[in-house]
């Protein structure tokens, strides 16, 4: 297999036939076979039926996002064979319901196809019909020439805690799978999947999940959350691991409830934290404007979906760039980052704690769909230099004690009510005591106090934009979160193209992004919105106008396929 | 010990002369000296109205949010250091209105705090329009034709929600409402203590001499624990049955015991710490 080659297998079939656990046992067995991977995943907003697919994108090489083609199609229902048609790649292999009888017209001399009777086999071994997808799995294992025996290990892990007679019912089903396969095509398809001579232990890891990790790491003490599509995944991990680690996570009644709850809990001491997705955002702004008023420390994060409204729920877009810079009446420091994958999110998350209490202040870590619910295989995250940071505090007892003292760089020792000192938090604009004001010079000391603080984070803490590829290029493309993924696949393919990557959105790096982009070449803003908010927010700060954009908002992710058709076509008009 | 002397601020009370909330006011700070509170033990939230200037005329660290949040914000405090004598002050239309869902959430998970709703009736600070307490009929500012809505029966709908403790004073009665402060925060569950208060500046019809002639004291008899009885008890609403004291009281574990991690300590008496994750890590492997 060459180092660079990706290989692209998709699993379709109906919610509820465990599409998405047999695609998270597939990147596994790959990844344990000593591959990188990619999980992509889409979903009707649903529980049963509608059209469910996770594509697993495999390489030697570092896998970033996903792509469009399909070379290895596991059909649990018709519908699959119907939709993804169209991506796969001549001589695609197809696995599927030998006993459905599909009418698959000419696929027979496009693809090579594998008909199983998976229904059969998943009943035959004494397992309930959903095992058909392990059925399916145990022959793809067989075409791809994987070890069985890692499909047998991660059946049992995921189906840990139920009846060991189930487990080894479903071990059974997909054997007969295997074996099927084995005697009937064997080498049928090309043996992309052999184990490889070393393997180093890696996460199957989606962003949910790494911000979830990077809170627990980072010395969460209270979490509330209200659900919401597709950041639900993030209360799920708090929820089953508090007691382990000894942290609160509280469902909250609203997400109006879910920040107030956090701020009050960080008011008493505790390092907190919430997590939504637009919508609830757009509930949670009195409550971020709450945070930055009272000086409360807090993290949230914000998964960003298709707006507006509600929406696409399951689908993702850069939209709320401009929301969350800006959600709140009145003027208070935001300092809000976003990530580019599960990994970035991991750092930037545990990052986040350190700097809202350092600042006093909200931290918006921002995500999207295809960052929450997109695994990436990555060694264990590396955080043994990561030290808690919990900013200027004060245990003296102080008659004279100013929750809100004018100082030097804007931030005043905080006190935690129980501790003996008086103070108010207050919404209200107030002395330095706390207490209700409406002076001229109370307002003007403590507007100033609050906002110095941003000057303070972008000159303490603020990194500079990233850039992947040469720094001489002919084309630099411009882009944050998610698109990312897509941009990097892309350079692979460039050798010429360079990509800057906005982390940093509050406070904004505008010294060196504007060093970067007026050095630049050719610009070209790549971002999933309709108006180009980076682009926008660029040109603002830094009178830089990036004139050639790259737009979607159909709530897919970026394909590398696309970016690389533009960067094609602009080298080819130069 | 708490002194009157330590409970003192800065600030004078910019109430309306005459306004309800002295008499809260006054009963706060007595049931403080009287149960010992303090910095130590003591935090309270207030929503948005003329309630919440209570912050700056009591020396026990507050924190004043956001209109209707006041519950939310003091659920979390509780979780934090449920060691803290957690008070929530309240008004009915920061409760009701714009806080309405917070506050029924509040009495079904029975934090262990204790809410203190004034409620005149009206909304004050705004001047005057109808609020989720304001009689059917009453013609306010923004009912000039008289207020369409049934009104929110406060007690009646906190007992039905599952606050586990639920009382009504007058603030015309400042020993008796001190007495309730105290049973309220005794109490180990979500307690409500509603607070006839009369607006005088904006609300004619629900004044002093009203509330003097038309409250009665729960006998010395009367069951609290009874809850068919207490839900009778907290609809009773009419010239001279309107009824002050416990109206109803039950045991039933606190939000705050449904987390074990919180048994011994409180939750932040252990300092925030990196944690070992690798086990977590392992699990993606």
């Amino acid at each position: 297999m060459d180092q660079s080659i990706s290989y692209s297998l998709k699993i379709g079939g109906q919610a509820g036939q465990g599409v998405k656990s047999a695609g998270l046992v597939f990147s596994k067995i790959a990844v344990r076979s000593g591959y990188n991977i990619f999980n992509y995943v889409e979903y009707p907003s649903l529980i049963k039926g509608g059209h469910n697919v996770i594509q697993t994108i495999f390489s030697e090489d570092v896998v970033n996002s996903p792509v469009q083609s399909v070379n290895f199609l596991i059909a649990l229902d018709l519908a699959t064979i119907k939709i993804h048609q169209p991506e796969l790649v001549n001589q695609a292999g197809i696995v599927y319901e030998e006993e459905a009888n599909y009418d698959l017209g000419d696929l027979s001399t496009k693809t090579r196809l594998f008909p199983i009777p998976l229904k059969k086999i998943a009943k035959e071994s004494g397992a309930p019909e959903i095992a058909s997808n392990y059925v399916a799995m145990g022959a793809t294992v067989s075409l791809l020439g994987a070890e069985f025996a890692l499909l047998k290990d991660l059946i049992a892990e995921d189906l840990a805690g139920k009846d060991i007679s189930l487990i080894e019912a479903n071990q059974k089903a997909a054997e007969t799978g295997f074996n099927y396969a084995e005697e009937k095509f064997a080498f049928g398809f090309e043996h992309i999947l052999q184990k490889r001579d070393v393997v180093s232990p890696k996460m199957v890891i989606n962003g949910n999940e790494a911000i979830a990790f990077a809170a627990i790491s980072a010395g969460l003490q209270f979490a509330s959350i209200y659900p919401m599509s597709p950041v639900s995944n993030v209360m799920h991990v708090l929820a089953a691991n508090q007691r382990k680690y000894g942290y609160i996570f509280k469902q909250a009644e609203d997400e109006i409830s879910a920040i107030n709850m956090s701020i009050g809990a960080s008011f008493a001491g505790a390092r907190s934290m919430t997590s939504t997705s637009g919508g609830g955002f757009c509930l949670m702004t009195e409550g971020y404007g709450l945070a930055g008023m009272t000086e409360t420390p807090l993290v949230i994060i914000e998964g960003m979906r298709a707006g507006p409204a509600t929406g696409m729920p399951t689908w993702s877009e850069q939209g709320d760039l401009r929301f969350i810079l800006h959600s709140h009446q009145g003027e208070f420091p935001r300092i809000v980052l976003a990530a580019g994958d599960p990994k970035e999110a991991f750092y930037l998350t545990q990052e986040a704690f350190n700097l809202a209490d350092k600042y006093q202040t909200p931290v918006v870590v921002i995500t999207d769909k295809n960052i929450c619910d997109s695994e990436q295989s990555y060694e264990d995250f590396d955080y043994s230099n990561y030290r808690i940071d919990r900013g200027q505090t004060t245990t003296v007892i102080d008659s004279e004690y100013k929750r809100y003292q004018i100082t030097q760089s804007g931030v005043s020792p905080r006190s935690f009510p129980g501790f003996g000192n008086h103070f108010i938090g207050n919404s209200d604009e107030h002395t330095e005591f706390g207490y209700d004001t409406e002076t001229i010079s109370d307002r003007n000391a403590q507007m100033e106090k609050r906002l110095k603080k941003l000057d303070l984070c972008a000159k303490e803490d603020m990194a500079a934009p990233e850039i992947f590829g040469p720094a001489d290029a002919d084309i630099t493309l411009v882009s944050w979160g998610s698109t990312k993924g897509g941009v990097l696949e892309a350079l692979k393919r460039h050798p010429n193209v360079n990509y800057v990557h906005v982390k940093w959105l509050s406070p904004f790096p505008v010294g060196p992004l504007k060093e970067i982009l007026e050095r630049a070449k050719y610009l070209i803003a790549v971002e999933a919105s309709s108006t180009s908010q980076l682009a926008g927010l660029i040109r603002e700060k830094t009178g830089v106008d990036i004139l050639d954009k790259l737009l979607k908002n159909d709530g897919r992710p970026f394909f590398p396929e696309e970016i690389s058709d533009r960067i094609t076509s602009v080298l080819t008009s130069k | 010990m708490t002194t009157l002397q330590d409970l003192a601020t800065p600030i004078t009370p910019n109430f309306c002369p005459g306004c309800g909330n002295f008499g809260i006011w006054a009963a706060f700070k007595n049931a403080a000296v009287k149960a010992g509170w303090d910095n130590h033990n003591t935090v309270f939230t207030a929503g948005i109205g003329c309630h919440g200037h209570m912050v700056n005329f009591v020396k026990l660290t507050s924190f004043e949010g956001l209109h209707g949040r006041a519950i939310p914000v003091a659920s979390g405090m509780k979780f934090a250091n449920h060691a803290l004598n957690v008070f929530v002050f309240t008004g009915d239309g920061d409760c009701l209105g714009e806080g309405g869902n917070h506050f029924i959430h509040a009495c079904r998970r029975n934090h262990n705090i204790t809410i203190l709703l004034h409620n005149n009736s009206i909304y004050g600070l705004t001047t005057g329009q109808t609020s989720p307490a304001t009689y059917k009929g009453q013609k306010t500012k923004s009912t000039p034709d008289g207020n369409p809505d049934e009104p929110f029966l406060v007690s009646h709908l906190a007992v039905a929600a599952g606050a586990t403790f639920v009382a009504r004073g007058f603030t015309g009665d400042i020993a008796g409402l001190t007495d309730l402060m105290i049973a309220a925060n005794n109490h180990q569950g979500l307690s409500v203590v509603e607070i006839l208060q009369p607006c005088v500046t904006f609300n004619k019809e629900c004044s002093p001499s009203f509330y003097m002639e038309n409250t009665y004291k729960l006998p010395e008899d009367y069951d609290p624990e009874n809850k068919a009885l207490a839900l009778a008890k907290a609809i009773e609403w009419g010239p001279k049955q309107i009824p002050l004291g416990i109206i109803y009281r039950q045991n039933r574990p606190v939000a705050e015991s449904e987390f074990p991690q919180i048994a011994e300590n409180t939750l932040i008496s252990k300092e925030a710490s990196v944690r070992d994750i690798s086990e977590l890590f392992t699990k993606q492997h």
